[in-house]
């Protein structure tokens, strides 16, 4: 035993330094990495277009509503428009704002428009709304034996506040003859997570119950009378699913993706609509008195094909760009996403903006000032 | 007499050899220390860093609301009123509901593991367990989306309330997603935490202490009981809190059953509920600047603080049992 003990002291030592080298290793290489992340920023990377003399990159955050959309768009434009990339990050409404209000990005994306509270905080001028697409909002509901569901905005309202909980309640039987209906319990499903999506059904059970508006309200988070919360759309379409008797509602391009059921819903000319990318149209075209800043919401339209639960979603930026380079590239990349890029929105089951709004939309851009001058020189 | 002096004279020798080293400084040494100072001192910063991001941030809510923050049910962004009252109460509720079943449940399986299980087995089952430890939250969280909150909905919740349905605990309207599946989800993700570490600490139990109760006849159970356990407790409980750490913490399994939503406290399991975490994880993306902000980093403060207070009663609780095996070791002679 004897002879093996200063051996084993032996094999200690070793390890101890080892350990230490590591540790230097470990140092050295955080170093170099700061080292690397230094030279990297400062040398220009060029983007996909070889031809291009330089590369702009113009960053924006917000709306996850409008990531798939964007992303098409962002990888198409600089196909068209050298030498720009453009960066989306897709953090959620609310965190676009923040991040626009901090100048962290160029642009923002937001499913509901900025409060005046929010616009109160901006520290470089005012910020001007660019409503870029249309979202509607389907209500999906699971109910063994029963495939054609009418609903009308004030039955949805009391459902939400938890006051009819049954499916046969005298009020769904009253509009859904023929049709019959179960006695079971109604569990009701919304986001947890705060969303654009919210922020517009919420809108609409403000606009067409005046109860709904005065306890709970509208807002991309509400405080939920009933119900469950699930995360994201595919969290409440999963739910709904997971749950017969289960209602809920889901970005209308997640439910015509996956072919979700959903409901009839009565619009304010007394029609049961589908919800569908033309009765979305149909509901924003129907709007003719529109403010000038363009925050407004669009819910419950007149038209006879308006489906009522739409909402715009809106690209915000600032009207005075610090830096005239960007601010121009922004504009053409503004002018470009109402025009051209539209063509991008039906494919991917977005509702492409009606003339009325682009017209709109066109002053927006032509408003943005790069120091003395207008930052957009197109047409 | 001549004990004490010889223990006397022991103390001073290992005083000496102390004063010695701490004399004789190699650079080596004094650059060593101080790299490892270094280190402790950054862990130090980091923790007093977030302590001061917390309180600082959280400042206009607790300014507005002040205490009525932890006793209101309400979390409003609409109206700008904010309270955590359901969060809180669903944390200390998943939290208290997987210890209550994951303690004795892994107790059990790591006795099994070093007392009875063949040794083949055992490293198998070691494997797997520590397996299961490593599988991701979000995974959890799935399956108990996908598969238990269903079933639950379906079949679970309807028998419990068919047969249990006279206790509290089993009243409502069965959800499928509440209190009763966030709290299997985190008691089996605590579980294979309690099962590796007590496994661990009941395998170092000296052989000879079990070896003399079964020379005196006990029987398993007994050498168990009083042999490994008391060896073994401080260990144990030390993965207890470990386990504990991680059910309060837990974001995203439990986000995705316990069912968002900010009810009145309530023994129902089938209650869908909140908890800090979830809160944290469900509004922070959609938070407008302001007391909405405020609001989700005093969650988060609170939950910091929750976890500070459970940590130190166990590192009281682990001290004092500590204190009680010394003295009755030293005790007993």
């Amino acid at each position: 035993m004897t002879p093996f003990t200063p051996s084993t002291s032996h094999r200690g030592r070793p390890r101890l330094r080892y350990l230490g080298a590591l540790l230097l290793l470990g140092l050295l290489a955080l170093l170099a990495a700061c080292g690397n992340s230094n030279s990297s920023s400062g040398g220009t990377t060029t983007g996909s277009g070889s031809t291009c003399p330089s590369t702009k990159q113009l960053t924006g955050a917000g709306s996850t509503f409008d990531n798939p959309l964007f992303s098409k768009m962002f990888q198409e434009y600089p196909k068209v428009q050298c030498g720009i990339n453009v960066n989306y990050q897709a953090v959620g409404s609310g965190a676009g704002i923040n991040n626009l209000l901090q100048h962290i990005v160029d642009f923002g994306a937001t499913d509901a428009p900025m409060t005046n509270d929010q616009l109160n905080k901006s520290t470089s001028g005012p910020i001007l709304h660019i409503p870029v697409t249309i979202g509607a909002v389907a209500i999906s509901y699971n109910l063994s034996g029963v495939s054609q569901l009418k609903l009308t905005g004030p039955i949805l309202a009391a459902i939400y506040e938890g006051k009819i909980t049954t499916w046969d309640d005298p009020q769904i039987k009253a509009i859904n003859s023929g049709i019959n209906l179960p006695h079971k319990n109604i569990t009701v499903v919304h986001r947890s997570d705060g969303s654009g999506t919210t922020s517009i059904f919420t809108h609409y059970l403000s606009a067409v119950s005046s109860d709904w508006q005065s306890k709970v309200g509208a807002g991309t988070t509400v405080n939920w009378p009933t119900g469950v919360g699930a995360k994201g759309n595919s969290g409440v379409a999963g739910q709904v699913k997971n749950t017969d008797g289960g209602i809920g509602y889901v970005e209308l391009s997640y439910v015509l993706a996956n072919n979700i059921p959903y409901a009839l819903l009565q619009n304010a000319a007394g029609k049961f609509v589908a919800p569908s990318l033309d009765s979305a149209k149909a509901d924003a075209e129907s709007f003719s008195n529109i403010p000038a800043d363009l925050r407004f919401y669009i819910v419950n339209g007149s038209g006879d094909n308006a489906y009522p639960i739409t909402g715009f979603s809106w690209v915000v930026v600032y009207q005075n760009q610090s830096n005239s380079d960007k601010g121009q590239a922004l504009a053409r990349l503004l002018w470009w996403m109402v025009h051209d890029g539209q063509q991008y929105a039906q494919p991917l089951n977005y509702v492409p903006l009606p003339d009325t709004i682009v017209s709109k939309d066109e002053a927006q851009i032509k408003a943005m000032r790069c120091g003395s001058s207008a930052c957009y020189s197109g047409s | 007499m001549s004990q004490e002096r010889v223990s006397l004279s022991k103390a001073r020798q290992q005083w000496v050899g102390w004063q010695r080293m701490l004399r004789v400084q190699r650079p080596g040494d004094l650059f060593f220390r101080g790299i490892t100072l270094l280190f402790v001192l950054i862990v130090l910063g980091l923790v007093a860093g977030t302590a001061w991001i917390l309180i600082s941030n959280s400042l206009p809510t607790i300014r507005r609301f002040g205490f009525s923050f932890l006793t209101n049910k309400a979390f409003d962004p609409v109206h700008d009123v904010y309270g955590v009252l359901p969060a809180i109460f669903g944390t200390l509720m998943t939290s208290a509901f997987a210890l209550i079943f994951a303690v004795p449940l892994g107790l059990g399986a790591s006795i099994f593991l070093v007392d009875f299980c063949p040794r083949p087995l055992r490293l198998i089952l070691a494997f797997l367990i520590d397996l299961l430890a490593a599988i991701p939250s979000v995974i959890y969280g799935l399956w108990g989306f996908l598969v238990l909150a269903p079933w639950l909905h379906n079949a679970g919740e309807p028998w419990l309330q068919q047969h249990l349905g006279f206790l509290p605990l089993f009243t409502g309207q069965p959800e499928g997603v509440g209190y009763l599946g966030a709290g299997i989800v985190l008691t089996m993700m605590i579980l294979p935490l309690i099962i590796s570490v007590s496994r661990e600490v009941m395998l170092v139990t000296p052989i000879a202490q079990r070896e003399a109760l079964l020379a005196l006849g006990a029987t398993r159970w007994e050498v168990i009981r009083h042999a490994v356990l008391p060896f073994a407790r401080v260990g144990i409980l030390g993965g207890v809190i470990l386990a504990l750490g991680r059910a309060l913490g837990e974001t995203m399994a439990v986000t995705m059953i316990i069912g968002n939503q900010a009810n009145e406290p309530s023994l129902s399991l089938f209650t869908p509920g909140y908890t800090l975490a979830s809160v944290i994880a469900n509004q922070f993306g959609e938070a407008t600047p302001g007391l909405f902000l405020s609001a989700i980093i005093e969650a988060g403060l609170i939950l910091f603080i929750i976890t500070l207070i459970t940590n130190i009663l166990a590192r009281w609780l682990i001290a004092s049992l500590q204190r009680q095996a010394q003295g009755s070791r030293g005790g007993r002679p």
